[in-house]
């Protein structure tokens, strides 16, 4: 069996959050290269795939769910992902995205793109895809298999949750980190 | 007042909680002896010093013999009692009841300037919630400003009338009360005036020391720097009662 072979394959994913799960991601610093040997990182904003595998172990989803193109990437990710973790406060709970659920859509958009801009005030159509009226978290859409909160979760979180799962144990995150960690 | 000077015949009691054989005064509560004996049950209504609300029931025991639940805030001891507090069935509601306040209003701890200092965010890790199963309300609340010192968001307050019962038990001037019913509750200045148009407020500040959450803060304090100081209550509710 290749070195490759005995690696599991993860995808992460960023809808609508700032990226600093990602950027938490990253924090383990050193500890990324060993990580290396020991996961495959098939599909993410870090790296330069373009297509979701078709069979994926570990799915890693940050930001919640707002717009029509974040309810497909969800939905992508629970059918090719046989594990899946809703990562950061904005997966978890909606946290600041969720914010506007508290205003009719309509109300948002005008302040966003026509009350506050002073040059050609204009609600775009073309190139982004639809915000749908209600901001949810991630369970809200698709099944969960572990929860991970924190804003963003802090590295040494997302490190034992990983090492943990590698080593073919269910991590239970919750000493690490809360809500608005 | 909320603690009656103890008469001097208070007979001393023996009871076992989680299997600990304990002695009590009878006419303590059954959490005044758990957190004499450094037992954890968790809490938000209830706050030495104040009178006993009972309202947020996590602090919900089991008692030996017995099928229903008991507020352990609101039940004395009693000779031979036996209290269980942790069960699977009790951890259960409290991770419930935590969840559906998370759910009621718009508790979002990243933009909170208690982050860091909540007893409902400390609650949330102490009891394993890492998300709420339930829809969130997404109900809209306002923020009240309107006092130089302070401020009040109503997105962040959990009802347990911490605040009014010190305004009106400590301070003695009832400038907080209730207004509404059910999840529509909110905390009221006056008669729900502004804040700042208060006329019987003092500006003591011992409503924002109690609040469990980022719902009473000071104005200009940043994230994290909100840290609440409850120490004075004991102290000053013995020494009111005392005259």
């Amino acid at each position: 069996m290749s070195a490759s072979a005995t690696k599991i394959t993860v995808a992460t994913t960023w809808l609508d959050g700032c990226s600093g799960c990602h950027m938490s991601f990253l924090d383990m610093d050193e500890r990324l290269v060993a990580l290396a040997g020991q996961i495959d990182m098939v599909y993410s904003p870090l790296v330069d795939a373009k297509e979701l595998p078709e069979q994926v172990d570990l799915g890693i989803i940050e930001g919640s769910v707002s717009n029509d193109d974040d309810f497909e990437k969800a939905k992508a990710f629970r059918k090719h992902c046989k594990f899946l973790i809703s990562l950061g406060d904005c997966a978890v709970n909606g946290n600041v995205p969720a914010m506007r659920n508290a205003f009719k859509l309509d109300a948002v958009i005008e302040r966003a793109y026509r009350e506050n801009v002073d040059i050609n005030p204009q609600i775009p159509t073309e190139g982004v895809p639809r915000l749908r009226q209600t901001v949810l978290p991630l369970h809200a859409v698709v099944p969960v298999d572990l929860y991970v909160p924190g804003c963003p979760p802090p590295a040494d979180a997302i490190h034992f949750v990983l090492s943990e799962l590698i080593a073919g144990r269910t991590p239970d995150s919750n000493e690490l980190t809360r809500f608005g960690a | 007042m909320p603690l009656p000077t103890p008469a001097s015949n208070v007979r001393v009691v023996t009871l076992r909680i989680d299997g600990q054989d304990l002695s009590a005064r009878e006419d303590e509560t059954i959490i005044e002896v758990c957190r004499e004996n450094q037992i954890p049950i968790p809490s938000l209504c209830y706050l030495d010093g104040l009178s006993i609300l009972g309202g947020c029931r996590l602090c919900l025991v089991e008692l030996e013999g017995q099928n229903r639940l008991f507020a352990a805030c609101s039940t004395r001891v009693a000779e031979g009692m036996h209290v269980i507090t942790n069960t699977e069935r009790l951890q259960r509601y409290r991770r419930t009841i935590v969840e559906l306040l998370f759910a009621e209003r718009n508790h979002v701890c990243s933009v909170c300037v208690s982050n860091g200092h909540c007893e409902l965010q400390n609650l949330a890790q102490g009891c394993g919630v890492n998300h709420v199963h339930m829809p969130y309300r997404y109900h809209q609340y306002q923020v009240d400003s309107s006092h130089e010192m302070f401020r009040v968001d109503h997105n962040r307050c959990v009802l347990c009338t911490r605040c009014v019962r010190v305004c009106d038990e400590i301070e003695g001037a009832h400038t907080w009360d209730i207004m509404g019913r059910g999840s529509d509750c909110q905390v009221i200045t006056d008669m729900a005036r502004p804040w700042g148009d208060s006329t019987t407020c003092t500006s003591c500040g011992k409503c924002v020391q109690v609040c469990p959450t980022g719902a009473l803060v000071k104005q200009g304090t940043s994230a994290g720097e909100m840290v609440k100081d409850q120490s004075f209550l004991p102290i000053l509710a013995r020494r009111r009662h005392q005259r």
